[in-house]
Formats: C-alpha cells, sequence, structure tokens
C-alpha cells in the first residue's frame, strides 16, 4: 500500500507535474515567478487549498453527486446522477474554502495571514486547483489516493513556481533581446524546464 | 430595496441560481440521452471497424452502424476464473466499468505490468459472423500506456491465435508519438501475427524498431517511433488480457473443446 | 450607443487581436492555451467554445451588473460562467464526442480561464450589454489567433498533417518528413509562444517590458 501511495505521489509531483506537465496554474506561474520569496509563499498556500480542495471535491464527488452516491441519504436517489453539477460544485468549494481558509488564517495566525494573504484570492481562479479536482474525477482516485495525489501535485507545482522564481532572479542581470525581455524569456525558460522534466517521464513505477 | 443589505444578497444570489440550475439541469437531462447513444454508437462503430466489416473510410450512419453490428456480431459474457460463458449475469446490462464498483462483480488484479488494480470478473467477447458462421472473435482490452489508460479491441481469427485486428477507442497519450497507436496502418501490421508460442505462452509483443515480416517473425510489431513507453504499454495489456488472469483460461478451453 | 457597429464598437472587436491580445500581452489564459493545441482540430473546438463562453458570459454579466451586490460579486461571476462552461461541456459531449473526450478536463477550466474572468471583472462590469458582448468575442477572437497559430504549427511539424490530412507524408508512413516529435510535448508549446510574443513585439514595440 504504500509503495502504491509513493508511485503516486512521484507521479503527481514529477512526472505529470501540474505546471510543467499539463500547464495548470500558469497565469500565477508567470506572473508570481519573479522574486524567490513570493514564490515560496505562493507555493505553500498552493499546497495548502489544493489538498483541502481536492479533499473536499473527492467527498463531495463521491457522496453526493456521481450516480448513485446518494444512495446512503435514502435508497430511492440510487439512480440518481448528478455529475453533470461537478464544475459547479467544485469551484464553489474552491471559493468558499479560500475565504474560510483567508478569515481562519487572519483570525488565528495572522504571521501566515500577512504572508500568504495577498495570494489567496488569486488562488481562487488558479487552475492548479480546478484541474486537479477534476483530474482526481476523471481517474476515479479514492480518498487515500486523492490526499497523495494532492499533496504530489501541490508540493510539484511549488516547486516548479520555487524554481523558475530562481532562474528568473539570476537573469535580471543579463542582456537580452528586447523583443523577449519579461513574458517571452519566461516562456523559454518554462519551456526548458518542462524539457528538463520530460526526463522523469520514461521512470516505469 | 437597499443593494448592499443582507436581504437584498440572498435573495438576489437564490434568484441567480435557480435560473442558472434550471439551465444546466435541463441542458445536461436534454442532452444525455444522446450522449449515451453516442458512445454505444462509437464503441459499436470500432467493433466493426475491428472486425474488418467497416473500413475506414466508409461513412455510416447511425442507423447504419445499429444495423450492421445486430446483423454480424453476437455479445456474449465470460467468467474469468472459469474459463467460460457466464451463465448467471445478463449480457445486455453488463457494463465493466460499472462492475469495478461492485464487490460481487470485481476483484483485485494480480500484480501485473498493465497498471490495472481492480478489474472485472467477467468481460465480453463479440464473434463475428461471417455467412452464418462464427469467423473471427473481439476482445476488449486496456491497459497503462504512458500517461492514460489505453482501451481498445483485439480481434482473433477463429483459430485463436492469429490476430486479425486491433483497435484504441480511449487514450490520453501525446498525439502524433504514442497517440500513433490510433494510426490505422500501424494497425494493419498487427494483422497475422500470432498470440501464443507452440507452448502456449503470450509471445505477442512490440519491439523496438522495425519486426519482421507475418512468416518471418510471427510473435513481434514494429514499435512506434518516439513512443517507447506507450509501446510497452501495448505489449503488457496484450499480454495481461491474453493469459490465465483475463481471456487466457477461457482461450485455452475453447481451443481444447475445438470449437467456440 | 448611435450605431450598432460603430467606430467603438469596431475597436471593441479587433483591439484585443493584435495591440492588447489577452495571452500575449495580458498574460491571461495561457493555462489550456498550451495543453489543447496538440492538434488543429482540437484547438479550434477550444477556441470555439472558449470565445461563446466569453461572450456570453460577459453579455449576461452586463445585464445584470446594476443589480449585483458587491460583496458577492465575484462567485456570482463564477456562478454565471460556471454554469456556461457547463452547458458547453454538454454539448460538446453531445455533438463531438471525439474532441470532447480529447479535451479532458480542459473543457472545465475554462471556468478558471483568467480571460473569462478577467474580461467580465474588468469590463462587463462597466459597461453596457452589446458592447460587453463584443469585447468578449473580440478576447474570444485574441485568445482563439494564438491557439489555431499553435495547433497548426504544432501539427503540421509534430505529426505532418493539418486537420488530420496528410501534408508533410511522414517517415512511419513511407513518406520523407521526419516529425519533430519535441513540438508535440509541453516545452515545444512554451517554445512557440515565446517566438510568439518575440514576433508580435518587434512588430510593436510598445508593448516589450522595461525590467
Amino acid at each position: 500500500m504504500i509503495e502504491h501511495y509513493m508511485a503516486l505521489f512521484i507521479k503527481s509531483a514529477f512526472i505529470e507535474n501540474m505546471a510543467l506537465a499539463f500547464f495548470l496554474g500558469m497565469c500565477s506561474f508567470m506572473a508570481v515567478s519573479r522574486k524567490v520569496e513570493t514564490a515560496i509563499g505562493l507555493g505553500i498556500a498552493v499546497i495548502f487549498v489544493l489538498v483541502l480542495a481536492v479533499v473536499t471535491s473527492n467527498l463531495i464527488f463521491n457522496y453526493l453527486l456521481r450516480e448513485g452516491a446518494m444512495a446512503w441519504i435514502h435508497p430511492g436517489l440510487a439512480n440518481v446522477d448528478l455529475s453533470f453539477l461537478s464544475f459547479l460544485a467544485y469551484i464553489g468549494s474552491i471559493a468558499a474554502l479560500v475565504q474560510l481558509v483567508e478569515m481562519f488564517l487572519d483570525r488565528f495566525v495572522p504571521t501566515l495571514y500577512s504572508a500568504l494573504g495577498i495570494f489567496l484570492p488569486l488562488i481562487a481562479v488558479n487552475c492548479a486547483i480546478l484541474g486537479a479536482a477534476l483530474f482526481m474525477e476523471q481517474r476515479d482516485y479514492a480518498f487515500g489516493d486523492s490526499v497523495v495525489f494532492a499533496i504530489g501535485s501541490g508540493i510539484g507545482w511549488a516547486l516548479a513556481v520555487i524554481g523558475m522564481a530562481a532562474i528568473r532572479e539570476k537573469l535580471r542581470y543579463s542582456n537580452v533581446p528586447a523583443g523577449l525581455r519579461g513574458l517571452g524569456l519566461a516562456f523559454i525558460l518554462t519551456g526548458l524546464m518542462a524539457l528538463g522534466f520530460l526526463a522523469f517521464s520514461g521512470i516505469q513505477l | 430595496m437597499q443593494r448592499e443589505g443582507s436581504l437584498y444578497t440572498v435573495i438576489f444570489t437564490t434568484v441567480l441560481c435557480g435560473i442558472c440550475s434550471i439551465l444546466v439541469a435541463s441542458a445536461a437531462v436534454g442532452l444525455k440521452e444522446r450522449q449515451q447513444i453516442n458512445q454505444i454508437l462509437d464503441r459499436q462503430h470500432k467493433i466493426l471497424l475491428v472486425s474488418g466489416l467497416v473500413s475506414h473510410s466508409e461513412k455510416l450512419s447511425r442507423e447504419g452502424i445499429q444495423k450492421k453490428f445486430k446483423e454480424n456480431i453476437d455479445t456474449r459474457l465470460v467468467n474469468f476464473e472459469t474459463g467460460d460463458y457466464a451463465t448467471d449475469i445478463p449480457v445486455e446490462t453488463f457494463d465493466p466499468k460499472r462492475a469495478l464498483k461492485d464487490p460481487n462483480l470485481s476483484k483485485k488484479a494480480p500484480p501485473n505490468l498493465a497498471g490495472l488494480v481492480d478489474i472485472p470478473k467477467y468481460g465480453f467477447v463479440y464473434f463475428v459472423k461471417r455467412q452464418g458462421q462464427i469467423d473471427e472473435i473481439i476482445l476488449p482490452i486496456q491497459g497503462r500506456g504512458l500517461w492514460s489508460m489505453l482501451y481498445g479491441y483485439l480481434a482473433l481469427d477463429k483459430d485463436l491465435n492469429t490476430v486479425r485486428g486491433i483497435i484504441f477507442y480511449e487514450h490520453g497519450e501525446t498525439p502524433g508519438l504514442g497517440g500513433e497507436i490510433e494510426n490505422p496502418r500501424w494497425c494493419q501490421l498487427w494483422r497475422g501475427r500470432k498470440v501464443y508460442d507452440s507452448a502456449g505462452e503470450v509471445k505477442l509483443s512490440v519491439i523496438k524498431g522495425q519486426a519482421g515480416t507475418v512468416d518471418a517473425d510471427p510473435h513481434h510489431v514494429d514499435g512506434l517511433s518516439g513512443a517507447t513507453m506507450t509501446s510497452r504499454g501495448v505489449t503488457n495489456l496484450i499480454h495481461f488480457w491474453l493469459s490465465d488472469s483475463g481471456y487466457g483460461k477461457y482461450i485455452k478451453n475453447k481451443k481444447q473443446q475445438g470449437s467456440l | 450607443m448611435s450605431a450598432i457597429f460603430g467606430k467603438k464598437e469596431r475597436t471593441t472587436l479587433i483591439d484585443p487581436l493584435f495591440n492588447n491580445n489577452p495571452i500575449a500581452l495580458q498574460i491571461l489564459g495561457i493555462c489550456s492555451a498550451l495543453a489543447v493545441t496538440t492538434k488543429l482540430d482540437k484547438a479550434i473546438v477550444m477556441a470555439i467554445s472558449l470565445t461563446i463562453v466569453t461572450a456570453f458570459s460577459n453579455l449576461s454579466i452586463s445585464l445584470i451588473r446594476n443589480l449585483v451586490p458587491t460583496n458577492v460579486r465575484i462567485i456570482i461571476q463564477l456562478t454565471i460562467i460556471a454554469s456556461l462552461v457547463i452547458i458547453a461541456d454538454q454539448i460538446l459531449k453531445a455533438f463531438v464526442p471525439a474532441i470532447s473526450k480529447q479535451l479532458s478536463v480542459f473543457v472545465g477550466l475554462i471556468i478558471t480561464n483568467c480571460i473569462v474572468m478577467g474580461r467580465a471583472e474588468a469590463y462587463a462590469m462597466q459597461n453596457p450589454p452589446w458592447e460587453s458582448f463584443l469585447d468578449g468575442i473580440g478576447n474570444g477572437l485574441g485568445y482563439s489567433m494564438i491557439l489555431i497559430i499553435l495547433g497548426f504549427f504544432r501539427e503540421l511539424f509534430g505529426s505532418g498533417k493539418i486537420l488530420g490530412y496528410t501534408v508533410l507524408k511522414t517517415i512511419n508512413e513511407g513518406g520523407w518528413y521526419n516529425p519533430n516529435g519535441l513540438l508535440l510535448m509541453a516545452p515545444g508549446a512554451l517554445f512557440i509562444i515565446a517566438i510568439l510574443i518575440w514576433l508580435l513585439r518587434v512588430w510593436k514595440p510598445e508593448q516589450q517590458e522595461k525590467e
């Protein structure tokens, strides 16, 4: 069992890296990777929200939305299939979660709040989060799997954004063609990082 | 009424949610039947393609597919453990994907390279009839490629050893690389290859590089260039489904009995 | 609002194509731009879906812009967008099942596509319905343009085909063209998009960033 979870973790963090293999969360990836410090902040916030969101979505999907999922409420509901509502349910729960986390941090852990605060609203529309929830549904992960998958992909995303920020910090002193400065170069760098991560894809787990 | 008041907010959100849910639900319910028919038709079309009854260039109407399928294909269920036809389960309502959720209909797969965790206890076989005689059988196959599960059909001659065709109908491999498993030219290379060697071992594999002609090199198929992992996945899933964990027992039984 | 297609309306429609392209300049909605462009047909279906969703979300949000309570406006926008995306997804599943399967989760990800949200918040909340609708179409087209260019080059050089029809006969099929597999994988898309941005910024230097 441990072996299975380890494999899933490695796979979601490195082989199928959310940012570099599926391009998810690219908008904030590009926007917030200018400084390592902020990248670390965003990375941690993403891991945190992603795990909560995927776990919540997993429960919502398995106990409310999927075909026959509501049989536990009443046997008469065994044929109800609400899976078409999944997008709405996930995005709703993600938005609500972000709000809750924000209020919770503000009230109880103000230091963390001041560090992560500005990133939290950004995260509600970070497609890595919704993407992870949708992958969880599509690949039909059980509860344990979805926790490991969420931790793995969160860490993978954070690693990618921090690495990217580190490279961009170094590049500030280089002479780049005017048209390529900023966004253009960021894309090339991400491409090179993705190329590096492709090396993981041959690993058989 | 005040625009920032709580009561207004609640009423506004409720009305909006009501409108949205009516729209969404009517779209989903209204299109559901069409989606299901599409899926069934797609499977039937793929089975007809792999059987060779329909060619890739042929355009068929929905009714055409249904008619051809009904006339030429018989569906049976096989019990993987006994290797014989399942009599206790109705063929029409069995759904392999749903069976995985039912502990009576599924079990843990033995350790395998095809990336399968749970497998159903039963599986479909499709008989292709030509001039009223069973001419080939089609087995559903699935297993892990590089990025995704590959789902397909394998058509075998009535000798239960010679491949007549292969097709993959669902996968998430990179188009142009692993996605070439869809390429009819590549699928064509499988025709005539043999699954088992004389000792009854599954030998059919996708190799790296080029395989020989059907007669000289009957157990090998050309690898897909740039897609070693997907090719290996195909080999693994063929080995799994044609071994005793899958249809192997059934095939052995039928070979001994000498008839389907 | 004198004419339905006055000068102002035309600018609203055309501007996002080159002068204010959502992907190249505003860094919005790159997420899905890359993942769905391995084949041109996928890119086109995605582009059309996104354009329609953006246009209609802009339209409906603009219609109710004076009624929305400000403290819940983000959630309201998300609800409307999510509903439209679900409808789009159901329609795709019913009418183009093969492509819908390949797009997999990326149709759902239109919800978090920053273009849709961004335009709703930045434009539709302040402008009348018709202009918002055009703004939606314009931004959708700006996004579509990049997607289709990407899809074109990736499919052509990656697998030698356009829309599934062989243009450059590959070695695998007995021709002469040795396809460039890198273009089909993640890095290829990023490199092409970088080149596009570079070209656009050489052509229109005012878009260059000063770092």
